[in-house]
């Protein structure tokens, strides 16, 4: 077999050519060590990537697995895991100057149970410092490059695992979601990215961002791929308070039909700045979830004009207390030579965090601090209340939402670093979706400009079974299956 | 357009609030970042929230406690592996009280 044919493929695929002995775990994990030589000095997309003998290892493991009858869904899939995700012995930076040299002792719970399942981890991915951004151009390493064009950035924060997997340097990645960080790189990659309920994953091990809004999630290149990815990693875990008891089957309701289901679209989505060829990518979606006999319906959830503002109050807030443990005292980088324990972390703070993490710890300081406390972070949640009760109605009426995931498509390298403002209109789509805690999923719905759209569905909470169910209809009628036109290679 | 929201001072306040050095330059740059999307927050004012709860996380989970049992930590050597200055089975630090 061909490099090519054994790095992009899905996951299902690849266990039934595994089952039927037409390859081996260690052949694949071979090719996609190969293949990220190849892309790399391009896309970027990795921090770290396992030596060889580390990935050869996993891989022999999984085919012995596969051998004796153990394997599970995910035994031999060779996964990269986004760099905000604990890996013991394995740094995790997350892409951070702060976290240089950190090496984490311990395994975030998804790490955990992606290794008691078998799959393969082939290395770190490449992120927005911290995971905020939308374009990946605040890593402190090196911005990551999208697939479909060299001037183009991947979407962010999970840009790398989004790029990685377009690329096929992975089947598929883990991310995480604090206001659109798997969703909006998947659409602007042309792959698929789940955000399940708030809970319903662990975040153990996750450095936080935002601790209300973050969720891990998979980018794969197929619905099915990330349902079954969510099954392994999902369910209650002892280190995670906020970690629901709830086992769902989430491939569950794959191979329903979605007829007679009832599709709001609602019109605020459709924003002033969105790309003529999104929009008709997207109208055109709509066509054919109605050919698939869904009901489709135009509403209107007015708040969402306010969920930007409430996002950008509260992400900040926790943020800023999160982000307080960076200390240069227990990991990371330390600036010595200051005459006292104050002088010390504030110059650690100073040098170790970058341009774009700054101005949300101080707009969070701001919002926390006495005085302004009622105007900012209370009023912002007290909004927070009204779009989830807005969501709750729409619910009433709607099987689920449909919007675009991103109004735009990939955007260029630096078009958008001088205007914070506009970076953030990139997640005007996304965000909504973490302040209520939904599941949402953006798969590909198409190309404008030769550049992949997304089309996202939202479901209530705990819904997530239905926004997989919608989004694997669409994607069997529609069969993109986008395959960027192989620019990564030089 | 909105720099007038913030002044010198108070960034450096804010930046001392929150442990960060920043230069001359960067106060200026974000005395002007910090008070553009301050701006934008003005917005939430026109929504009436009189008697609204807020929301700080959004699932029905409450206050999780686990039984108290003896559980095993992680070991000394592993935990102070990460820091940057250590003395013996202490992490060093600069000095609190002068």
């Amino acid at each position: 077999m061909s490099v090519a044919s054994e790095t992009q493929t899905s996951a299902r695929d690849l266990r039934a050519k595994y089952l039927n002995g037409e390859t081996t775990a260690r052949e694949v994990a071979l090719a996609h060590l190969q293949r990220i030589k190849e892309v790399e000095p391009r896309t970027h997309a990795f921090l770290t990537v396992l030596d060889e003998e580390d990935v050869v290892t996993q891989a022999q493991a999984a085919d012995q697995r596969l051998e004796n009858g153990t394997a599970s869904a995910l035994t031999g899939v060779p996964f990269l895991i986004k760099d905000n995700i604990s890996t013991e012995g394995v740094r995790t930076t997350a892409a951070s100057r702060i976290l240089d040299g950190y090496v984490p002792p311990f395994d975030a719970t998804v790490v955990s149970r992606l290794k008691e399942a078998g799959a393969i981890i082939l290395g770190k991915g490449n992120l927005d410092e911290f995971a905020m951004g939308s374009s990946n151009e605040n890593s402190a390493f090196t911005p990551v490059v999208n697939p479909w064009g060299e001037n183009r950035v991947p979407g962010g924060s999970s840009g790398g695992a989004a790029a990685a997997v377009a690329a096929g340097e992975a089947v598929i990645a883990l991310g995480s979601d604090t206001g659109g960080s798997i969703r909006q790189p998947a659409s602007l990659c042309g792959v698929v990215g789940f955000k399940p309920t708030y809970g319903t994953v662990s975040r153990f091990g996750l450095i936080a961002f935002g601790s209300s809004l973050d969720q891990i999630g998979p980018i794969a290149r197929t619905v099915a791929d990330c349902a079954d990815t969510v099954n392994t990693i999902a369910g209650l875990d002892p280190l995670d308070s906020t970690s629901l008891d709830h086992k769902l089957d989430f491939a569950e309701y794959l191979n329903r039909d979605i007829d007679g289901m009832r599709i709001g679209v609602p019109r605020e989505y459709i924003v002033d700045g969105i790309e003529p060829g999104v929009r008709a990518a997207f109208e055109k979606c709509l066509t054919v979830l109605e050919g698939l006999g869904a009901i489709v319906e135009e509403t209107s959830l007015p708040l969402t004009d306010h969920a930007l503002a409430v996002y950008y109050i509260i992400a900040p807030s926790e943020a800023s207390a999160n982000l307080s443990r960076f200390d240069g005292v227990k990991y990371g980088m330390s600036v010595d030579g200051e005459p006292n324990a104050r002088e010390s972390i504030e110059a650690t703070r100073g040098s170790g965090f970058g341009p774009d993490a700054k101005p949300r710890i101080l707009i969070g300081t701001y919002a926390l601090s006495a005085g302004y406390y009622d105007a900012y972070y209370k009023k912002a949640q007290q909004v927070r209340t009204l779009i989830r009760r807005e969501f709750h109605d729409a619910f009433q009426k709607f099987d689920v939402i449909a919007t675009p995931t991103s109004p735009t498509v990939a955007f260029e390298l630096g078009e958008k670093t001088q205007d914070p403002f506009q970076m953030y209109l990139s997640d005007v789509c996304t965000i909504p979706v973490n302040i209520a805690g939904l599941p949402g999923i953006s798969v590909p719905c198409g190309l404008s400009e030769e550049l992949p759209v997304g089309l996202q569905i939202l479901a209530p909470q705990l819904g997530d079974r239905t926004a997989l169910q919608v989004a694997h209809a669409y994607e069997q009628s529609a069969n993109w299956n986008l395959t960027p036109p192989e620019p990564c290679t030089d | 357009m909105n720099s007038e929201i913030l002044s010198v001072d108070d960034v450096k306040h804010i930046a001392r609030l929150a442990a960060l050095r920043i230069d001359d330059e960067e106060v200026q740059t974000m005395r002007r970042q910090l008070s553009d999307i301050l701006a934008h927050f003005q917005t939430l004012a026109e929504l009436d929230t009189e008697g609204v709860p807020p929301t700080g996380h959004t699932t029905d989970a409450h206050s999780v406690m686990r039984d108290d049992e003896d559980m095993p930590a992680l070991e000394r050597d592993r935990t102070l592996a990460n820091a940057p200055f250590v003395d013996g089975e202490f992490v060093r630090v600069r000095p609190v009280i002068e």
